[in-house]
């Protein structure tokens, strides 16, 4: 249930996103889920690709500072209180979230979700039938 | 008005005797004093009775910044702790400052030179002097002080910073005279401008401005702001402080006052003493210091001297503004800053790698110090917080160690530019020389 998400660190300058897309599309690399967090200075962008290690092989060639991180990706019933039913499993049972981003998929939305405690967010939501995505299903999206 | 005509514009053959009478007793009291100079001497197969001239300063060793380091923080004094009645520092090359001592004889000399100083730049007792250099451990202010006070004009200690507070007393003050680094004359004079007032609304007819350096440009600025005529002075706290040469009022260079500090010009890569007229490295030794005395302290600020009478009628040897430094040395706000302090905070924090450069600029006439910084490749958190947290622990610790607040920013690793595999550490947008 663990999926490796890649994060690249990015300075604020113009044409530096380009680079990184054109690098994973000269690559033949797709992007299932896509997010970028921005400071007034740089921003890391964050996305999930099929093959993280190759991927990442690819963009440190480049020269781009890449790290993964272990996220889990909620799948979310495209209905009012969808999001808000495993939020609230999340907050009873205390477990922080770092950060979260939403993409679309053919199930309809789901979420990625960051925790510094990855296992316990997949425990509490499986133990109250909330869906999960495989990784071998995401990377196949 | 010249404050001791018989030093200032004596004979140069009246001079060198005193020079040199004072420069043998010099050589005996750090041979005898200091180990770290005894030891230095006897290499050279010198004793004390050998060293008769001045002539002879050539064939003596120099002193550097780091033998400074080296002996934290009174190894380099020449009298007991009971004798040393005052204590300044500045920043040193790494995490240690430069740390210099002070006897009473020593501040009584002190404040003779810069009552000279501002009797050059016509202060007397009939003027009100704001003293806006920082007091502290920084030379600037309490050197300033001691001198005004004993040349009888009214001290207004304000010390650094505060804007409005300045502009407040130089209105209902009077001050005639102000202290304080040329940047921040101009950014009082711009501030001026912004309350509405002009230079009709204060007295100022002379400032005293220095610890940085400026160029002829923002002189010409700073005086049409505010209405006065603006001097130079120029020192450094191992040697003294300010009052170590200044400008009178044909701005034809800065006196050296050297029946206390003898000059030399020195090729910094070869190390051979030039003649006057020549550019190169200012090299000084204090002959009437007994705190902490210097055998051919080498400032690293690259001048020419020139020793022709002045048309002030004063017989001293003069020095060129400084053209630059022969080291990374830089001075932003009035701190001393090298590059290696830096290195030495970033050694400290895992996240951070070791490649940097800092960009200084001069915006709204005020320094600003903005320092790139190369996250790790490896050891970087993809939390936004974390590297805020980083960003702002770096900031923190600079400021710490520098006493100054830098814009930190985070870049990518490998994006500093490199040469020769060591990383281009300085960009100066300045336009100082």
């Amino acid at each position: 249930m663990i999926i490796k998400q890649l994060s690249v660190f990015l300075q604020n300058k113009t044409g530096r996103l380009t680079e990184l897309t054109r690098s994973l599309s000269e690559n033949n690399i797709n992007m299932t889920a896509f997010s970028i967090a921005d400071t007034a200075d740089f921003g890391i962008v964050r996305f999930i690709v099929p093959q993280p290690e190759v991927a990442v092989r690819v963009l440190k060639e480049k020269g781009f500072s890449v790290n993964t991180t272990d996220v889990v990706c909620l799948v979310v019933p495209n209905e009012p209180g969808g999001l808000y039913r495993a939020l609230q499993v999340l907050s009873d049972n205390e477990v922080p979230v770092e950060y979260m981003y939403a993409f679309a998929s053919e199930n309809g939305a789901s979420v990625v979700i960051r925790s510094l405690s990855c296992d316990k967010v997949i425990e509490v939501l499986q133990a109250n039938e909330l869906q999960l995505m495989r990784a071998s299903e995401i990377y196949k999206l | 008005m010249i404050w001791n005509e018989y030093i200032e514009a004596a004979d140069r053959d009246r001079l060198k005797r005193l020079q040199n009478e004072r420069f043998a007793e010099m050589i005996e009291r750090i041979y005898y004093k200091v180990p770290f100079y005894r030891r230095k001497l006897s290499e050279l197969g010198i004793e004390p009775g050998d060293i008769k001239s001045i002539d002879q300063l050539k064939d003596l060793p120099f002193t550097v910044k780091d033998d400074l380091r080296d002996n934290y923080p009174f190894g380099m004094f020449a009298v007991p702790q009971q004798q040393i009645v005052r204590l300044h520092a500045s920043s040193g090359t790494t995490g240690k400052p430069t740390v210099v001592g002070y006897t009473h004889d020593d501040l009584h000399m002190w404040s003779e030179v810069v009552a000279r100083s501002l009797t050059m730049a016509g202060v007397s007792r009939a003027d009100s002097i704001q003293i806006a250099y920082g007091y502290g451990l920084f030379t600037g202010g309490l050197g300033l002080h001691y001198g005004a006070e004993k040349v009888g004009a009214s001290v207004i200690p304000i010390s650094g910073g505060n804007t409005r507070k300045q502009l407040q007393l130089l209105q209902d003050f009077g001050s005639t005279v102000i202290a304080c680094t040329p940047s921040y004359a101009a950014h009082l004079g711009e501030s001026l401008a912004k309350e509405g007032l002009t230079k009709a609304d204060i007295k100022l007819k002379a400032g005293i401005f220095g610890a940085e350096p400026w160029t002829n440009e923002m002189r010409r600025q700073v005086e049409s702001l505010l209405g006065l005529k603006a001097f130079d002075i120029y020192g450094l706290s191992e040697i003294i402080g300010p009052g170590v040469a200044m400008e009178c009022e044909h701005q034809q260079g800065m006196h050296i006052f050297e029946d206390h500090f003898i000059p030399e010009i020195i090729d910094p890569n070869t190390l051979e003493v030039l003649p006057y007229g020549q550019v190169g490295e200012l090299v000084f030794t204090t002959i009437t210091k007994e705190a902490m005395p210097l055998l051919r302290y080498r400032t690293r600020d690259l001048t020419r001297l020139t020793v022709e009478k002045c048309a002030c009628g004063r017989t001293l040897v003069r020095m060129d503004k400084c053209l630059g430094r022969s080291d990374d040395m830089l001075i932003i706000r009035g701190v001393n800053v090298f590059p290696s302090q830096i290195e030495a905070v970033l050694l400290e924090m895992s996240e951070a790698s070791l490649h940097y450069q800092l960009v200084v600029d001069r915006e709204n006439n005020l320094d600003s110090l903005e320092i790139m910084v190369e996250i790790d490749d490896q050891f970087w958190s993809d939390e936004i917080r974390a590297l805020e947290n980083l960003r702002r622990q770096i900031q923190h610790n600079i400021a710490s160690a520098l006493g100054l607040t830098a814009k930190i920013t985070l870049v990518e690793p490998n994006t500093i530019p490199r040469s020769e595999g060591k990383a281009v550490r300085v960009i100066d947008k300045r336009k100082l020389v």
